[in-house]
């Protein structure tokens, strides 16, 4: 097995290399901190491969190109911050409506508005789920580590054919300018997953009917020789507007279930030292590290204390935190948020369990201390 | 030529369609055309010229020049 | 059987038809035309993208039966933008509104031009947001009047074709429904053009702009256009005086320029060139 390649690497850089991995041939985007590095890299790399880079005029315009290209046959993303998140969020409500494969890297800084642009944050986190109107399917990843955000730029890539929908890459800033030593994988350690195509001049095509036993309908490319129609209305089979109720209806249930029947396939997750935790910290993203250190400390003071990461952070793990909540009496929800991803903890947590919240927005990372002093306030 | 190529083809008109905006029955240079409780009516299929500008103003595609299978 | 003329049986979803639009709103003959000018050009059907945003004149392209893509208000060219630079094979078609296109468009509209990329795109100008019901935009003359100006407008309207030349096109033409066979060449020049073309097609919009302006019918509408055109080249002829009242017509700018994705297409190429070379 051939040795890895290891390199000194920036989260932002390595997420452009996941993304070639996972077979990315089109970007589209608008410049803004602390994300700008991600359009910068692929403007030069994508060339390279024979892939295409636009700069947008801004970042509703970026969104609504890797949409665009992403039904002429190209795996496209595009990655922002807060501000352009916003932005984001209509043509993002239509990919997930038509049902178009892409990946949206969000490197979040303090917010809210423009915030403190350069300092980190984990403020976007509920508008990954709930910033477009209406009731959507959501998938987000978050990594915590320079090879992670590789590793899970390849992961929304698979996700986001397999279930074509868009996905998110919801990387703090602490990840996306963080630089550190990556094992870069061999392509043999990981896998690609491409959209299912319709069988060529498939004559009876329904451009959004979903075969027996398959998850989504077969995606065709525009100029393959199906001419079908993609709209952001409610729409039937064959992708055209309807306004029936069971219509609208079976739809809606298509988007929503698609993802809720498969959450064991989407949902990843990371545990330390919770088996008999009898007080579970939840962290993820850049902050998890700060709380794996702090486990580790109080553990070694004594006190029964774990972590739970997640990886996927929508949909939300709710079965395992219910678990896990079953046997910790105390559950510690550390964000850089004023407690946005502690509110669906409260949801399905056990009831004789109690959440602790800690969030912090002055643009400064938690440190393991600030954890460790909650902890036992908490514990 | 022209006159005899042309005769082959015959007006043609889609009552479903038809919404009765009567663009087709002032541009009728010929004047053939008129409508019966708001849907497009031929008066006289000899007298048009087959000239087309029915065919090219109407709004919702229910006129139209058309050579006939059968001759 | 399917119904319609053999241009609606080759090249329209027939069974999605009649159509929404209003008894005489212009945007039909205008949908025609395209396909018209496509059918001249005889396109391949296959690499035909008819890209359209929301509004009356965007429902075109659920009709006809290219590649379409129905997207969000104002922004088709930013999609269309995308499909294009993805695959250059396809003939990219937008289908826009003068609401769509000129308000909420406008950031998407000057940016294509300016990079003049190879887009066709046709302004469906009904001088007034109809799908909404009947409120003015950017294009409805001074003074006039929409459901959100009962007054009377005080908001300058664009001339769209400047705007158009001013911003980068490099083919730029407006005619009318009336004038549906200018109309039907000025599209096909579009399209034959390798760049970022605008026709401007003046629609009619009886049921709101006609009727709250009082400017009668659908047979009103086309007469006034029929009368009150007047193409550029002969209003260079004219006196002042005689183009009191008058809008003017024709193609207003046909240059040729670098083109935005062959542009890009060559860079990709040297790069790769480059990068086997020292390899």
């Amino acid at each position: 097995m051939s040795k890895n390649v290891v390199k000194l690497m920036q989260g932002n850089e390595a997420c452009v290399e996941g993304a070639l991995a996972a077979g990315l041939q089109f970007y589209a985007g608008y410049p803004i901190t602390p994300s700008t590095e991600i359009a910068e890299i692929c403007s030069a790399k994508l060339p390279l491969v024979g892939g295409k880079f636009i700069q947008m005029e801004d970042e509703i315009a970026g969104m609504a190109a890797i949409i665009g290209a992403s039904l002429a046959g190209l795996k496209s993303m595009t990655a922002t911050s807060g501000p352009g998140f916003s932005l984001k969020q209509e043509n993002i409500g239509y990919a997930a409506m038509a049902q178009i494969p892409c990946v949206v890297v969000d490197v979040m800084r303090a917010g809210p508005s423009t915030g403190l642009p350069t300092a980190p944050s984990q403020g976007d986190v509920m508008q990954a789920k709930w910033g477009t109107h209406g009731d959507h399917p959501t998938i987000s990843l978050t990594p915590n580590s320079v090879r992670e955000a590789y590793d899970l730029t390849i992961r929304a890539f698979n996700l986001s054919e397999k279930y074509r929908t868009p996905v998110f890459l919801l990387m703090d800033e602490i990840i996306g300018h963080l630089r550190e030593r990556i094992e870069i994988p061999n392509p043999d350690e990981y896998e690609v997953f491409d959209r299912l195509k319709p069988t060529p001049n498939d004559k009876n095509y329904k451009a959004y009917a979903v075969k027996e036993g398959e998850i989504v309908p077969r995606m065709a490319s525009f100029g393959e020789g199906f001419s079908y129609h993609v709209t952001g209305l409610v729409y039937d089979e064959y992708g055209f507007p309807k306004t029936d109720t069971d219509v609208a209806e079976n739809l809606l249930n298509h988007l929503m279930s698609k993802i809720d029947n498969n959450v064991d396939d989407i949902i990843t997750y990371e545990e330390t030292q919770t088996d008999d935790a009898e007080l579970l910290i939840i962290a993820y993203g850049g902050v998890a590290r700060a709380a794996s250190k702090a486990v580790k400390e109080c553990r070694e003071q004594g006190m029964k204390v774990g972590l739970f990461r997640p990886i996927t952070l929508w949909p939300f793990p709710e079965k395992r935190v219910n678990k896990l909540t079953q046997k910790s009496k105390k559950v510690l929800v550390v964000e850089m948020n004023l407690g946005q991803y502690v509110i669906p903890v409260h949801r399905v947590k056990e009831p004789d369990s109690k959440v602790f919240q800690y969030g912090k927005v002055n643009g400064e990372p938690i440190s393991p201390d600030e954890i460790i002093k909650k902890i036992k306030e908490a514990y | 030529m022209e006159q005899e190529q042309k005769k082959k083809k015959n007006l043609k008109t889609i009552r479903e369609w038809c919404k009765g905006c009567g663009i087709c029955v002032a541009f009728c240079p010929v004047k053939v055309l008129e409508l019966e409780n708001e849907k497009v009516k031929v008066l006289d299929y000899d007298k048009c010229t087959r000239c087309g500008l029915c065919e090219l103003r109407c709004p919702d595609l229910a006129i139209y020049l058309e050579e006939d299978q059968n001759e | 059987m399917s119904l319609g003329s053999p241009i609606v049986k080759e090249y329209f979803r027939s069974d999605r038809l009649p159509h929404i639009w209003c008894p005489g709103c212009g945007h039909g003959v205008i949908m025609r035309g395209v396909v018209m000018a496509i059918d001249n050009l005889k396109l391949d059907k296959k690499k035909v993208c008819v890209v359209s945003g929301i509004g009356c004149s965007s429902r075109a392209s659920g009709y006809m039966d290219f590649n379409t893509l129905h997207t969000t208000h104002g922004r088709a060219l930013a999609f269309a933008t995308g499909v294009k630079l993805a695959n250059p094979e396809l003939e990219v078609i937008v289908v826009t509104g003068d609401g769509d296109c000129t308000a909420i468009g406008g950031n998407h509209f000057i940016h294509a031009a300016r990079r003049n990329i190879d887009i066709t795109t046709i302004i469906f100008n009904n001088k007034i947001y109809g799908m909404t019901g009947g409120q003015y935009s950017p294009a409805t003359p001074l003074h006039e009047v929409g459901t959100t100006a009962p007054y009377g407008t005080v908001d300058p309207d664009f001339d769209i074709c400047k705007l158009a030349v001013g911003a980068g096109s490099s083919y730029v033409a407006r005619s009318t429904a009336y004038h549906a066979n200018q109309l039907i060449k000025y599209i096909q020049k579009g399209i034959e053009n390798k760049g970022f073309s605008v026709i401007e097609a003046i629609s009619g919009c009886p049921t709101y702009y006609g009727r709250k302006n009082k400017k009668g019918d659908a047979v009103d509408l086309m007469n006034y256009y029929k009368d009150n055109a007047l193409d550029i080249k002969a209003a260079e002829k004219l006196p002042e005086d005689k183009k009191v009242g008058k809008f003017l017509t024709g193609e207003f700018h046909h240059e040729a320029k670098p083109e935005y994705v062959s542009e890009y297409m060559k860079i990709v190429e040297k790069v790769q060139k480059e990068r086997s070379e020292n390899e």
